[in-house]
């Protein structure tokens, strides 16, 4: 009886859930640090900056069954914010004198513009900035979470709804090159508040900053799944209507899911933008937001750290076999997203708690015999 | 912006625009069909169905080369051998994948999306490999070349009027397919209650796989037609995959009325301001619009009210 | 019924005049009815009579396309799903509505009346006084050995117990079922009569139900329905007699 009283408890960390956890940490704080050169760390400083969207994608496709083919919007957004002020800061008038018009970004500058646009003006301030990369993406969000959920508007709709927003904005970004740098993004950028963001020390504290944010993002999460907000997703994905004729909102909850992944996912992107040094539209279109919804599937949908994996290995193997194979990775990334959906749908976590826990079950059998059979780590029947 | 042309001119230019916007129109529609004739009939969306039309693309561009070496004398006539090609071909296709992929996974639209998407990404890289990246074109017969000249302004390119008077015969076929063959009748019987519909014998898993074959076929022929106003490429396909499903959607997916308005309102509004500001910023507006209307009315614009 | 009657008292639920049409259709045409405190009404009818689609107006599923729906003082009509929930009616569906993937006791839990929005489900505690609730509603409904396991475990009619349970947690003073003894065992349906005799204790119940003698036994008064309108209405034994009543069961 001892299992089922700890079940019942919902503490906020299981033990396995736990030393997850700290490998992961260990990992990622320790262990690349270590052993990985600054360009490399970089690199998976990169990849990390996915986890964010990956980790948002947890709570709203795995929970909630909200399936978002834009979040490539938001990690954009944010992305774009944060790129605004850097850039700002790299124009100053010192750097641009020889612009017709100095202290305005380059890019303006070859496309005839005489002055800054009004909507760049308030990242001159990095707190502005900071305010913006969380609640222009989140509220951008909640405008078209509100749209659609109010009325009752979900599931293959809302995904072609998000994959629209997310190409009409690529689009837009191109487009308007004057106002937003166009497909090369906005690029060039050096300095944030005088502190040269490109020297190997800056990229090496840089990526602790990242890791310490997602370990963050990641409490943060677990902290959503455990409440009973959590549960209330699960049971929304399966029986709408019984959770909104026990007396919830079940837009509201939809809209909260929705935003929550969102603001996430523009912290990924502002952290993208300081490790990366750029930002550009080709993060924010179509093939790279449902790119992010095959690294949550295949680490798993439900669990959060699997899903954090599951961005670094199809990253690393992105990065692995298109430098030498590029044909092959395509083909293999399509072949990815049917395999994840038709073999393991509950992704590489789900594998773990199906084949190994209940081994290691048997190793242990008062701790986590529970865990197996966890109600939350199986896949929706949509 | 109208302010620099005459009214006569502006006349021109919307007819004109008008007809350029009918070729896109017949591209839209006929993508349309088929993911609408798979997503109503259905429930599945097939994120691949960009392919299949270049599928359709591809064996158009074949059959034209074949012809060109091996009878050029008649090469006027190689189109319609390239449309039941391409339209065999995709269907063939079709029936393949909803075999091995689409049939598992029924009751999972939002993975289908997914796996559909996985099988575009192949498919590319397939068309790429044996194509190569870069973009081929056809040859059109010399008939279908030159255009009409209506007035002293205004001119229409007769491929378009042939592309035209093509997706009419084929949307009528669908019509009378769907709505007065026998055929038509299992597949509405299955779309409204599968269980009873295998109970009074009908094989439900063959009509969904020829529902599949049928949509994808669909596919194949508007990328016969899509060869004559634009060039082939391994990722062509995928520039008009969102567009088409919103044509879908904002037609409101069961009516085939509301899927041509709305290929006709999407398409016109684009060509139209087309000519007035840069494509992709029409593209951007008439997405736009979509977009807030369908927020404002999801069921799109033709569904009728329906009980939930 | 006399108003000047001392011993007339405010009906709970007043349904007035209620019609909706789909497509033209009308599914429910003109109904009235009302419904007392502590009284259990049943709905009985043929197929396709409209008996679910009143509790689906009832409840805000479906949209009237005129007439009300008073309960106490507020118009139903104009109301949220959840702003009816939160009046004090809950319905249960007629297939059992549960979350399979979610454990017994999780399934109970999200029915406790507390923490519903947002912010609300997102500090709420499971403290002792959640615990008992759920503990003894486990008990009322025979599942208090089942609390953790995944509800998709259970069987046909102890899901139908469950959603009767999750509709007890919320302690709704309009309890309405859809049917609640269907596709049940003859052993099963006896101890829902049972949880039935309990469970109405303090508030009004409508019921709809096919089986006759559960009806008989459960019920206070009976309205017949018959192609979206009332029939008949009065005690069992009026109604059984009712010659139109026995032409629509009987006749053709």
């Amino acid at each position: 009886m001892k299992d089922i009283n700890d079940a019942r408890e919902n503490p906020f960390f299981r033990r396995q859930e736990l030393i997850g956890l700290l490998i992961f940490a260990a990992l990622i704080l320790v262990v690349f640090p270590a052993f990985l050169d600054t360009f490399r760390l970089n690199l998976v400083g990169k990849y990390l900056t996915y986890a964010f969207v990956t980790v948002g994608l947890v709570i709203c496709w795995g929970y909630g069954g909200i399936l978002s083919l834009g979040q490539g919007i938001f990690f954009g957004l944010g992305g774009y914010c944060m790129a605004m002020f850097l850039k700002l800061e790299a124009s100053s008038v010192a750097n641009t004198k020889i612009q017709s018009t100095p202290g305005i970004p380059d890019f303006m500058d070859w496309n005839q513009l005489t002055a800054l646009p009004w909507f760049w003006k308030p990242f001159h301030s990095l707190p502005a900035s900071v305010i913006a990369v969380i609640v222009v993406p989140t509220a951008f969000a909640f405008v078209i979470g509100a749209a659609m959920f109010k009325r009752r508007v979900g599931g293959v709709y809302f995904a072609i709804i998000t994959q629209a927003v997310a190409l009409i904005l690529s689009i837009l970004i191109v487009g308007q090159q004057g106002y937003t740098g166009g497909i090369n993004g906005i690029t060039d950028l050096r300095t944030l508040l005088g502190w040269d963001i490109r020297t190997d020390h800056a990229k090496f504290i840089l990526y602790f900053v990242n890791c310490l944010l997602l370990l963050g993002a990641i409490l943060l999460t677990q902290y959503v799944t455990k409440s009973k907000l959590g549960r209330i997703l699960v049971a929304m994905r399966e029986k709408e209507d019984r959770v909104r004729f026990s007396g919830y909102s079940v837009a509201d909850f939809k809209i909260f899911a929705f935003c929550f992944a969102a603001a996430l996912s523009a912290v990924g992107g502002a952290m993208f933008t300081l490790q990366v040094g750029f930002m550009s539209p080709s993060f924010v279109g179509i093939t790279p937001s449902i790119e992010m919804v095959i690294y949550t599937a295949v680490g798993g949908r439900m669990s959060i750290l699997g899903s954090v994996y599951g961005a670094l290995i199809v990253n690393f193997a992105k990065t692995t076999l298109s430098e030498s194979f590029p044909e092959l990775w395509l083909f293999g990334l399509g072949a990815l997203f049917i395999a994840v959906v038709l073999v393991i749908p509950d992704g590489l976590a789900g594998m773990l708690s199906h084949y190994i826990a209940p081994y290691l079950g048997k190793l242990k059998p008062a701790s986590d015999a529970v865990n197996g059979k966890s109600p939350l780590n199986q896949t929706p029947a949509e | 912006m109208f302010g620099d042309y005459t009214l006569g001119q502006l006349g021109s230019i919307f007819v004109m625009q008008g007809f350029a916007g009918l070729i896109l129109f017949s591209v839209f529609l006929l993508m349309a069909l088929g993911l609408a004739i798979i997503f109503g009939q259905m429930g599945v969306i097939n994120m691949a169905h960009g392919e299949f039309m270049i599928l359709g693309a591809y064996m158009t561009y074949l059959t034209s080369k074949l012809f060109e070496a091996w009878a050029p004398g008649l090469l006027a006539g190689y189109f319609f051998f390239a449309m039941i090609l391409a339209f065999l071909a995709s269907a063939a296709l079709g029936a393949l994948v909803e075999w091995a992929l689409i049939s598992r996974l029924y009751k999972r639209p939002l993975d289908t999306m997914l796996a559909t998407w996985g099988l575009s990404l192949m498919l590319q890289q397939v068309y790429r490999s044996v194509f190569g990246a870069r973009e081929v074109g056809v040859d059109l017969p010399p008939w279908m070349l030159g255009s009409w000249q209506a007035t002293d302004s205004i001119e229409i390119p007769i491929n378009g009027m042939f592309v035209m008077a093509l997706t009419l015969l084929i949307t009528i076929g669908v019509a009378i397919l769907m709505y007065k063959s026998r055929w038509g009748q299992q597949v509405r019987a299955v779309v409204q209650n599968r269980v009873m519909a295998g109970a009074v014998g009908i094989n439900t898993e063959r009509v969904d796989r020829a529902t599949f074959a049928l949509g994808c076929g669909i596919a194949g022929v508007a990328g016969s037609a899509f060869t004559m106003v634009g060039s082939t490429g391994p990722t062509a396909g995928q520039l008009y995959i969102v567009d088409s499903f919103l044509v879908v959607v904002f037609g409101g997916a069961q009516s085939l009325i509301g899927t041509i308005a709305s290929a006709f309102t999407i398409s016109q509004s684009r060509s139209t301001l087309e000519f007035f500001t840069s494509g992709s910023m029409a593209q951007v507006a008439t997405l736009i619009g979509v977009v807030i209307i369908l927020m404002i009315r999801p069921q799109g614009l033709f569904a009728t009210k329906v009980r939930r | 019924m006399i108003v000047t009657d001392p011993a007339y008292k405010d009906p709970l639920l007043y349904v007035d005049n209620l019609s909706v049409s789909f497509d033209g259709f009308k599914a429910v045409d003109g109904v009235s009815f009302f419904v007392d405190p502590n009284e259990i009404r049943v709905i009985i009818g043929p197929n396709g009579a409209g008996k679910t689609t009143v509790l689906d107006l009832i409840c805000g599923k479906t949209r009237a396309t005129s007439g009300s729906i008073r309960f106490h003082d507020q118009d139903l009509t104009r109301m949220s799903e959840n702003g009816i929930v939160k009046a004090g009616i809950g319905r249960k569906f007629q297939n059992p509505s549960i979350y399979d993937d979610l454990t017994v006791f999780e399934n109970l839990e999200i029915s406790f009346p507390r923490g519903r929005n947002v912010f609300g489900a997102l500090t709420f505690k499971r403290d002792a006084e959640v615990r008992e609730r759920i503990e003894d509603i486990a008990e009322t409904i025979f599942l208090a050995d089942r609390l953790d396991e995944r509800a998709e475990y259970l069987s046909h009619g102890q899901k139908q117990w469950l959603e009767i349970g999750m509709l007890l947690i919320q302690d709704p003073e309009l309890l309405m079922l859809d049917e609640p003894v269907a596709g049940m065992s003859v052993s099963e349906r006896g101890k829902t009569a049972e949880l039935l005799h309990k469970i109405i204790q303090g508030r009004s119940v409508l019921v709809i139900e096919h089986d006759m003698k559960f009806v008989e036994d459960i019920a206070h008064r009976v309205t017949v329905l018959h192609q979206g309108k009332v029939l008949s209405e009065g005690s069992m034994e009026h109604v059984k007699n009712d010659p139109k009543v026995i032409e629509v069961y009987l006749g053709h």
